[in-house]
C-alpha cells in the first residue's frame, strides 16, 4: 500500500503532461480544419500557417484550442479516449458473459456463454492480441534464458569459449533487430516453419544477452576463499558448480531475467512489425498506423506496457520466493 | 605428522619474485598445538596453505602424515578454518556443516549424526536450522570450526580464526578451543598475531619474520596441558611471552 502513493503520483504527473500536450500536438490539424471551414484565422492561408511557429499560431488563434482537444482523428488522442478504447476492447466485449454450467444448455464445452469467448477470440479484443504476443514472448524467453545460461556456463568453464563467445554475443546485439527480423521470418518460412516459433526466435535473440552477462558475473562471484574451501575438500568441478557457483549466481540471474523478459516482449512486437502479422500487439500498432488510428496505437502500446510490467512483476515474485527459500533474503 | 625440510616458496609477481618462505624446517608431532606468530607478510598463511596443498612449494620437501600434501588432502587429513567464517549464506548452519560431508559422500543418516555431534562440540546445539546472518560473528566462527571438524580429520589448520573478534569473545573461544583440543586429541596448527593467544594455546610456538619469510625461533611451552584463563598471570606464562616477544624483535633487528 505504501508503494501506491508514489506510483499514483507518477501516473498523475504523466497524465497531466499528456493532457497538456494534446492541444499543441493537434493544434495545426484543428487550425487546418477551421481554415477549410471558412472561419477567420490568422494568418489566413495554409501556406502562411505552415511557415508560422506553433506558439505564435496558438497565441493568435486561442478560439481554435477547444477544437484541438475535441479533434476527431487526433495526432495525439486524449488519455480518456485511450482508456475507453482499451475498455471497449477488453472488458467491454465481455457483456453477456455468464457461467451457464456444464452440460447441454451451455453454448459450448467450456460452460461459458459465447459472450465470454468473444473477449478472447474477437479480433478486436486486446486480450486476444496480447495473448498472441505473450505466447511467443514466453517461449522466446525460455529459449533465450536456456541458451544464455548454457553460454554462461561454457564461458566460465571453458577458456576457449571465454575468449570467443563474448565478443560475438556483444556483436549480435549491435545488429538492429529490425534488420534481421524479416530475414529470420523469411528463412524460416522457406523451411516451412510459421506461427509462433519465428517470433519466439527473434525474442530469444534479444533476451539471451542480459542472461549471459548476468550469469557469467554471477558464476564468477564466489570469492577465492569460498573456492579454496571447496578445494580443501577436494571437491570436483560439478560439485563446485552445483554447491557454490550456481547458488551464488541466482541473485544475478534474476536481475538479468527481469531485463531479459522485457527485451523478449520488445523482440516479439518488433518481429510482428515488418512481417505484416495479423495478430498480436505489433500487428495492432501496424494497422493503427496504416489507418491513422492513433487511439488504437496508444491502446496497443499501453497494453504492451501493462504486459511488460506484469511479466517483470512475475519474475520479481518468483525471485522473492526463491531467494527467501534459499535464505538469501532476510 | 607434518615434516618440512628446507621448504622454499617464491611467488613470481609483476614486481619481481617474492620470497614468501625461505628454508623452513619444521616438525609437528601428533597431538601438538602449534602456533605461528609473526608480523604481517612473514608467510604464516602461505605456510599453512602449503600444508593444505593450496599452494605449491618451489623447493624443499613437505610431508603430511608421511604423504605429499596433495595426497593428504585427498585422504581428508585436515580441516581448514579461514580467517573469515565463510559460511555459505544460502545454507543453514547445519547445511554448511554438511557441505564437506555431502562432497565426501557420507550417508545421509551419518551426516545428521555428525552435524549434531560437532554442533555440540562447539556449543551451538539448537542453532542448526538458523541461517548464518542470524548468528553473531563469534557463533559464525564456531560454526566454521564445526564444519572443519565434521569429517573428523586429525589435523586442524586455523588461519587467524579469531582475528576479527573482540577480546572478550576471543578469550572465551580460546578457552573452548583448548577444551576441544584436549577432548578430541587433534593436532592443531594455528596462526595468530597475538602473543598472549599464542602462549595460552600452544604446546609449541613458531616465531617467524618477513622478507624473506622464515622461522626465527621455535619455543616449546613448559605450561601444563590444563590451562585456566588466569594462567596468563603466572610467571611461567610471562616468561614464555617474553621469549616470544624477544624472538619477534630479533626478527626485526635482522631486517634493518
Ligand atoms: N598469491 C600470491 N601471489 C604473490 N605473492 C603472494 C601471494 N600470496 C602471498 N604473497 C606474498 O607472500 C608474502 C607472505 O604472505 P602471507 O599471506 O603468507 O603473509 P602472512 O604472514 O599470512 O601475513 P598476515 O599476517 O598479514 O596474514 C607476502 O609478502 C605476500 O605479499
Ligand atoms: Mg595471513
Amino acid at each position: 500500500m505504501r508503494s501506491a502513493v508514489p506510483i499514483l503520483t507518477v501516473v498523475a504527473v504523466i497524465l497531466g503532461l499528456w493532457y497538456l500536450a494534446v492541444g499543441p500536438m493537434n493544434f495545426r490539424l484543428a487550425l487546418d480544419a477551421a481554415t477549410r471551414g471558412g472561419e477567420a484565422v490568422t494568418p489566413a492561408t495554409p501556406d502562411e500557417q505552415s511557415e508560422t511557429g506553433l506558439i505564435r499560431l496558438m497565441l493568435d488563434n486561442p478560439d481554435v484550442l477547444p477544437a484541438a482537444y475535441a479533434f476527431e482523428r487526433p495526432r495525439l488522442p486524449q488519455p480518456q479516449d485511450v482508456v475507453v478504447e482499451i475498455y471497449d476492447n477488453t472488458v467491454g466485449l465481455a457483456r453477456g458473459c455468464e457461467w451457464q454450467g456444464w452440460g447441454a444448455e451451455s453454448d459450448n464445452w467450456t460452460g461459458l456463454s459465447d459472450g465470454c469467448l468473444r473477449v478472447i477470440e474477437n479480433r478486436r479484443s486486446l486480450i486476444y492480441h496480447a495473448w498472441k504476443t505473450l505466447a511467443p514472448t514466453l517461449v522466446g524467453f525460455a529459449i533465450g534464458t536456456g541458451l544464455g545460461i548454457l553460454l554462461a556456463v561454457g564461458i566460465v568453464y571453458n577458456r576457449t569459449m571465454d575468449l570467443s563467445v563474448m565478443p560475438w554475443a556483444i556483436a549480435s546485439q549491435t545488429i538492429p533487430i529490425l534488420a534481421i527480423a524479416p530475414m529470420i521470418i523469411v528463412v524460416m518460412n522457406a523451411m516451412g516453419i510459421q506461427g509462433l516459433l519465428p517470433k519466439s526466435l527473434i525474442s530469444s535473440y534479444l533476451s539471451f544477452f542480459p542472461v549471459v552477462v548476468g550469469m557469467v558475473k554471477g558464476l564468477r562471484s564466489p570469492g577465492s576463499m569460498d573456492l579454496d574451501l571447496l578445494r580443501t575438500y577436494s571437491a570436483s568441478r560439478p560439485q563446485e558448480f552445483w554447491k557454490l557457483r550456481l547458488p551464488s549466481s541466482l541473485p544475478y540471474l534474476f536481475a538479468s531475467l527481469k531485463i531479459g523478459i522485457a527485451a523478449a516482449l520488445v523482440g516479439t512486437i518488433v518481429a510482428e512489425l515488418p512481417t505484416g502479422a495479423r495478430f498480436g500487439l505489433g500487428a495492432r500498432l501496424l494497422s493503427g498506423s496504416y489507418y491513422g488510428q492513433t487511439v488504437q496505437i496508444w491502446a496497443a502500446l499501453i497494453m504492451a506496457a501493462v504486459c511488460a510490467a506484469g511479466l517483470v512483476w512475475l519474475i520479481g515474485a518468483i525471485e522473492k520466493r526463491t531467494l527467501t527459500r534459499l535464505g538469501l533474503v532476510r | 605428522m607434518i615434516k618440512a625440510e628446507g621448504l622454499n616458496l617464491v611467488f613470481q609477481t609483476n614486481d619481481g619474485p617474492v620470497h614468501a618462505l625461505k628454508d623452513v624446517d619444521l616438525g609437528i608431532d601428533k597431538g601438538e598445538f602449534v602456533s605461528f606468530i609473526g608480523p604481517s607478510g612473514c608467510g604464516k598463511t602461505t605456510l599453512l596453505r602449503c600444508i593444505a596443498a593450496l599452494e605449491e612449494p618451489t623447493g624443499g620437501s613437505l610431508t603430511v602424515n608421511g604423504m605429499s600434501p596433495d595426497e593428504a588432502r585427498r585422504n581428508r587429513a585436515y580441516g581448514y578454518v579461514f580467517q573469515a567464517a565463510g559460511l555459505y549464506p544460502w545454507r543453514t548452519i547445519a547445511g554448511n556443516i554438511k557441505l564437506p560431508l555431502e562432497i565426501m559422500g557420507f550417508l545421509r543418516s551419518e551426516q545428521e549424526k555428525r552435524v549434531n555431534n560437532v554442533l555440540q562440540l562447539v556449543d551451538l546445539e539448537g542453532f542448526g536450522k538458523k541461517y548464518p546472518w542470524q548468528l553473531s560473528g563469534g557463533m559464525q566462527q564456531r560454526a566454521s570450526i564445526a564444519r572443519a571438524l565434521a569429517f573428523d580429520a586429525d589435523l586442524l589448520l586455523m588461519d587467524e580464526p579469531f582475528g576479527a573478534l573482540d577480546e572478550i569473545v576471543r578469550d572465551h573461544l580460546n578457552e573452548q578451543l583448548l577444551q576441544l583440543w584436549a577432548r578430541t586429541d587433534k593436532t592443531i596448527a594455528f596462526v595468530t598475531h597475538s602473543i598472549p593467544e599464542a602462549v595460552y594455546l600452544s604446546t609449541k610456538i613458531v616465531v617467524m619474520s618477513p622478507r624473506p619469510g622464515r622461522i626465527t625461533d621455535i619455543i616449546d611451552s613448559p605450561l601444563p596441558k590444563e590451562r585456566p584463563l588466569d594462567i596468563r598471570d603466572t610467571p611461567e606464562f610471562l616468561a614464555v611471552a617474553h621469549r616470544v616477544r624477544e624472538g619477534l624483535r630479533a626478527g626485526h633487528a635482522y631486517d634493518d
